[in-house]
C-alpha cells in the first residue's frame, strides 16, 4: 500500500470501556470525528471515542472488498482506495475534516450518486460490533453474497450507534469510472423534475442529478463512449466537477442561509413540492433540501403527503429531528433495542427519545 | 444425519389436534381455502430440497391479506407454528413444513398492483413470479434486475425471504439492493410497513433485516421493487481454459482491470458436458473450464469492454475466446448456464446443490479442496458458479436408492461448506440456511453471535412460532453437533489459518 495511514488495534480498550459502562449502568455517547454530531438528538452519556481504533485490516482490490476499523478517518480510507483506482461509490458526506468510517456507517448518509449505485447500507458486507452483553462479535463477512443468519451488518448502517459499538466494517468498493463529465442547463425546477423522470427511464450514464438555483446539474460517468455521446446529446454548458463535492458537503451558497436545514426524502417521481422556504432538489428528485423557519409539523405533513419523510439537519431546533415512527413500528424498534442493548448504554435517545 | 425437526435439539412444539384446529380455522377465517386430507397435503410436504419431507397439520391458501392476518392471529393464540411458502423452489428446506405446524401458502397473491414507469418501481403481491415482473415492465423499457435461475417459478416473496441472487448480481445487486418497500404481517397479524416509496425511511433499516430472514420475522404481503432501464445492448464472451486454476485467476484479473461485468459465470468440465448434452449451447466439451462474461450497457462502452476483457482473458491463458454473434447465440450460451442444475440432474439419479461463497482469490484452492473431498467420499462433483462474486455451487451427484449415498453426499457437502468458512467465506450465498445448513451455522458463528440472532428473533416473535427450527440453530443443537465434529480435540481444517 503506497498510501501511509496509521494502524492501531484498540478494540480491547473499547471492550473494557463498554464492560465498565455496563457494570455501572453508565450510558455511553459514541463518537468518532464528531463531524455528524448535529444529526439526531443530543446524547447525555460518557463519551467513548473510536478514533484510536483505526487502520485498514485487509484490502485486496481484485476482491472489491475493504475491511477497515471504525475509527479510521474517512479521508484516509478514500485515499487508500483512490490509490488503487477504486472508491466508496455511495459518496458519503464527511461534514468535517475528522469524519470516521464508523460514523459514516452509523449515520448511513449517502452522497449524490446514491439513487444510481445505492446507499451506504448497500455497500456494507460485514461488521464487528461490541454488543450490550460486552461481547465483540462478527456478522456478515468479506464476501459479496452471504445470507447466513440475519443481516445484522446492514441493520447497523444508519442505526446511529443505538444497537452497539461498531469496531470494524467490511465494505464493497467499486472501480473509479473511466470517464466523467458534468454539465449545467438553465431550467425551472418543474422542468428539471420532468427531465429527471424522462431520463431515468433511459439507459443514460447519469450518476448525479440536482436542481439548484436556476439550473439543472448533471454528472455522467461510465465509459468514454457513452459519456461523450450523452454529453453531446444533452447539451448544456460544462460544470466544474467540484460542484458535486460542494453539494455533498453542504458548502454551496444555498446551505449558507441561516434558517434551519431540512432533508425531505420523497419518491423520485414526487411533483415539485410547494415548500415554505427555499429548496434544492437532489438525487434526481428523491431528496429535497429545504431552508425554512416553518414549524416541523408543517414540513413533515408536506413530506408525508408526498409519500416520504423529513429530518431536520440543524441541531437543537426540534425535539425529534428524525421523523417520529408510527406506534407499531416504534414498538418493534424498542424491542429490537432491548434485545441488542438491554441496559440501554449505547447512544440512548440519539435516534428517538424512546430508544 | 436426519434433518427433520427434532424437539430434543430444536425445542418443544405445541401438540395440536388437526381436527380441532381445522374447526377453529374455519370458524375464525371465513372463505379460507384449507387443505387437511392426507392426499391434499402431500404435494406440499417438501420444497426444492426434496430429500426432506414432512406433512403439515394443515395447508392454508389465503386469497386476501385479511385472511392471512387472521390465520396468524389464530396460530399465535393457539401457539401453532407457521411456515410460509411461496413457490416452494427453495433449495435449503426453508419452506419444509412442520408436522405440528400450519403451512401458509402465499402463491395465490399473484397480482401486480402497480407499475410506475416514472417512479421506476412496481408494487406487487408476494406470490408474483420473479420473471413476471420483468415481463410486465418490458413494454416500458424497464426490468427487475435480480434473476435467479428459477425465475420462471419462484415468487418475489420467496426472493425477499432468501435475499435471492442471480447471474447479474455482481453489477446489479441482490434482492436487498433492489427493494424499496415491504408490507409485512407479524406473527400477531399486525401489519407493518418497512422501507418507503422514497429511497429511505426513518428508523432502523428493518427492510434490510427482513430481507433474507427466511420467513422467521414476519410474513411478506406486498413488495415494491425498483426497476431499471433495460440496457441497450448485452454481449457475452465465452472463454475456454485448459485448467480450472487459470479460469479462476482470470476472474480476478477482469475485476482488477476495473471492469464490472453484468454477469461472470464459470463452469467446470463435468458441468460443461452435462449442459452441452442437455441444451446444445455450443460449449467446448474438451475444456476444463469455461467463463461466460456478459457486458451490457451502451453500445460504445460495451465494444470497449469486450476488447479489454478479451485481452485480459487471452493474457490469462484462455485457449479460445468467442463472442456470441447474435442475440440467439447469446441466449443459447446463457441457457446452458441457467439449465446447468437440471442438466447435471440428468446425469445422475440425484444431485445435491451447495451454495458457499468465498473470497475470489481462494477459488483455485477451494476447487482443489473440493475435488479432494469428492475423491475421499467416492462421489462426483460438478462445479457451476457465480464466479464474479465468489458464489460456488458444487453439485454433488449421488443415488439416494443406494444405501448410505445420501448420507455420504450430505457429509461431503458439509465438509465443502466448512472449507468455505475456513478460507473466510460463508456457508450460503443465496439459497439460505433453511433446514439444510442448520448445523454448519454452528461452524460459521460462535454461541454469542447465535445468541444475538435469537435475541433479534425474539424481538419480533417472542414465542418462536414463525418457521421454528430454520436458519438459526439452538445452542443445544450446536453443542450436539460440536460433540460430533470435534475429533480428538481438533476442529475441522484446524491446520488452516482462521480469517
Ligand atoms: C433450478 C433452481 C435454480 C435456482 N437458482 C437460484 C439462483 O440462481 N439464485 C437464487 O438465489 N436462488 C435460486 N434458487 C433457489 C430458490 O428459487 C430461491 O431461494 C427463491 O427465492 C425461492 O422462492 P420461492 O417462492 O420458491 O420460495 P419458497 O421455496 O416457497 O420459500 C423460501 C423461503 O421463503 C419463505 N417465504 C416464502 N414466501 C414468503 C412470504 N411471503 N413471506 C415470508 N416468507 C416467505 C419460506 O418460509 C422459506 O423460508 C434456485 C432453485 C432451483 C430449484
Amino acid at each position: 500500500m503506497s498510501v501511509d495511514i496509521v494502524n492501531a488495534d484498540c478494540s480491547a480498550d473499547l471492550l473494557t470501556r463498554v464492560e465498565a459502562a455496563l457494570a455501572s449502568n453508565t450510558p455511553l455517547r459514541i463518537r468518532g470525528g464528531g463531524s455528524k454530531g448535529f444529526y439526531g438528538r443530543a446524547v447525555d452519556g460518557a463519551p467513548i471515542d473510536t478514533r484510536g481504533h483505526r487502520g485498514v485490516v485487509s484490502y485486496d482490490p481484485s476482491e472489491l472488498v475493504v475491511s477497515v476499523r471504525a475509527g479510521t478517518p474517512l479521508a484516509d480510507l478514500e485515499a487508500v482506495l483512490a490509490d488503487a483506482g477504486q472508491q466508496l461509490a455511495c459518496e458519503p458526506p464527511h461534514f468535517g475534516a475528522g469524519a470516521t468510517v464508523g460514523g459514516m456507517v452509523a449515520a448511513g448518509l449517502s452522497g449524490p450518486r446514491r439513487p444510481w449505485v445505492g446507499a451506504v447500507r448497500d455497500f456494507v458486507l460485514g461488521c464487528r460490533v461490541i454488543t450490550g452483553q460486552a461481547k465483540h462479535l462478527r456478522f456478515g463477512g468479506e464476501v459479496m453474497k452471504n445470507v447466513a443468519g440475519y443481516d445484522l451488518s446492514r441493520l447497523m448502517a444508519g442505526s446511529l450507534g443505538c444497537l452497539g459499538l461498531l469496531t470494524e466494517v467490511s465494505l464493497k468498493v467499486l472501480p473509479l469510472p473511466r470517464a466523467s463529465a458534468s454539465l449545467r442547463i438553465a431550467m425551472t425546477p418543474a422542468t428539471a423534475l420532468a427531465k429527471f423522470a424522462e431520463w431515468g427511464q433511459q439507459p443514460l450514464p447519469i450518476s448525479a442529478a440536482c436542481h439548484e438555483g436556476e439550473a439543472l446539474n448533471l454528472r455522467l460517468e461510465g465509459g468514454e463512449g457513452s459519456v461523450q455521446a450523452a454529453r453531446e446529446r444533452l447539451g448544456g454548458e460544462e460544470l466544474d466537477a467540484g460542484f458535486w463535492r460542494e453539494l455533498r458537503e453542504h458548502r454551496l451558497a444555498f446551505f449558507a442561509d441561516p434558517r434551519p436545514l431540512w432533508r425531505l426524502s420523497v419518491p423520485v417521481h414526487a411533483a415539485l413540492l410547494d415548500l415554505p422556504g427555499d429548496q434544492l432538489i437532489d438525487w434526481g428528485g428523491a431528496q429535497r433540501w429545504l431552508k425554512s423557519d416553518a414549524p416541523a409539523e408543517r414540513i413533515r405533513a408536506i413530506a408525508t403527503d408526498a409519500g416520504g419523510h423529513a429530518a431536520c439537519f440543524t441541531a437543537g431546533m426540534v425535539d425529534s429531528p428524525l421523523q417520529p415512527l408510527p406506534a407499531g413500528l416504534l414498538r418493534y424498534h424498542r424491542q429490537l433495542k432491548a434485545a441488542l442493548d438491554p441496559k440501554g448504554v449505547f447512544n440512548p435517545g440519539r435516534m428517538y427519545a424512546e430508544l | 444425519m436426519n434433518l427433520l425437526y427434532d424437539e430434543r435439539l430444536d425445542g418443544p412444539l405445541t401438540k395440536t389436534d388437526r381436527q380441532t384446529l381445522l374447526a377453529e380455522m374455519r370458524a375464525a377465517v371465513p372463505d379460507l381455502e384449507i387443505l387437511h386430507a392426507e392426499e391434499d397435503l402431500r404435494p406440499f410436504e417438501c420444497d426444492g430440497l426434496s430429500a426432506y419431507r414432512a406433512v403439515p397439520l394443515l395447508v392454508v391458501l389465503p386469497a386476501r391479506i385479511e385472511q392471512a392476518a387472521a390465520v396468524l392471529r389464530l396460530c399465535h393464540a393457539r401457539r401453532v407454528p407457521v411456515v410460509a411458502r411461496g413457490a416452494g423452489t427453495g433449495l435449503s428446506g426453508g419452506a419444509l413444513p412442520l408436522e405440528q405446524g400450519v403451512l401458509l401458502v402465499m402463491a395465490r397473491f399473484n397480482r401486480i398492483l402497480e407499475l410506475n414507469p416514472a417512479g421506476r418501481c412496481a408494487r406487487v403481491q408476494p406470490g408474483v413470479r420473479n420473471l413476471a415482473i420483468s415481463q410486465a415492465a418490458a413494454p416500458y423499457g424497464l426490468y427487475y434486475a435480480p434473476d435467479p435461475s428459477s425465475q420462471i417459478a419462484c415468487t418475489i416473496g420467496g426472493n425477499v425471504a432468501e435475499n435471492a441472487g442471480g447471474v447479474h448480481c455482481l453489477k446489479y445487486g441482490l434482492t436487498v439492493h433492489n427493494l424499496l418497500k415491504l408490507e409485512v404481517l407479524t406473527i400477531e397479524g399486525e401489519p407493518l410497513t418497512l422501507g418507503a416509496d422514497a429511497l429511505d425511511a426513518p428508523g432502523f433499516d428493518l427492510m434490510a433485516l427482513f430481507t433474507g430472514s427466511e420467513g422467521m420475522l414476519g410474513i411478506v404481503t406486498e413488495v415494491t421493487v425498483k426497476l431499471l432501464p433495460t440496457p441497450r445492448v448485452a454481449r457475452v464472451l465465452m472463454a475456454s481454459f485448459d485448467s480450472v486454476d487459470k479460469a479462476g485467476r482470470a476472474v480476478g484479473d477482469i475485476i482488477a482491470a476495473g471492469i464490472i461485468p453484468g454477469g461472470l459465470e464459470m463452469m467446470d468440465q463435468l458441468a460443461i458436458r452435462a449442459a452441452e448434452e442437455f441444451i446444445h449451447a455450443g460449449y467446448p466439451v474438451e475444456a476444463e473450464a469455461i467463463l461466460l462474461c456478459e457486458l451490457d450497457g451502451v453500445e460504445s462502452d460495451v465494444q470497449e469492454d469486450i476488447a479489454r476483457v478479451r485481452a485480459v482473458l487471452e493474457r490469462a491463458g484462455a485457449t479460445e475466446v468467442s463472442l456470441a454473434r447474435d442475440e440467439a447465440e447469446r441466449a443459447r450460451f446463457w441457457a446452458g448456464r441457467k439449465n446447468a442444475f437440471p442438466a447435471v440432474g440428468r446425469m445422475s439419479p440425484d444431485y445435491y446443490c451447495m451454495d458457499g461463497t468465498i473470497p475470489r482469490r481462494h477459488l483455485p484452492r477451494v476447487l482443489k479442496g473440493t475435488a479432494e473431498l469428492a475423491e475421499k467420499y467416492g462421489l462426483q462433483v460438478a462445479n457451476v458458479f457465480h464466479a464474479g462474486d465468489g458464489n460456488m455451487h458444487p453439485l454433488i451427484l449421488f443415488d439416494a436408492n443406494q444405501p448410505g449415498e445420501l448420507e455420504r453426499a450430505e457429509a461431503l457437502g458439509g465438509e465443502i461448506l466448512e472449507l468455505c468458512v475456513a478460507v473466510g467465506g460463508t456457508i450460503t450465498g443465496e439459497h439460505g440456511v433453511g433446514r439444510e445448513k442448520i448445523n454448519q451455522m454452528c461452524t460459521q458463528f460462535n454461541p454469542d453471535e447465535i445468541g444475538c440472532f435469537h435475541a433479534v428473533k425474539a424481538a419480533f416473535d417472542a414465542e418462536g412460532l414463525l418457521n421454528p427450527g430454520k436458519n438459526i440453530p439452538t445452542l443445544n443443537r450446536c453443542a450436539d453437533y460440536g460433540a460430533l465434529r470435534v475429533h480428538g480435540g481438533k476442529l475441522p481444517f484446524s491446520e488452516l489459518e482462521r480469517f
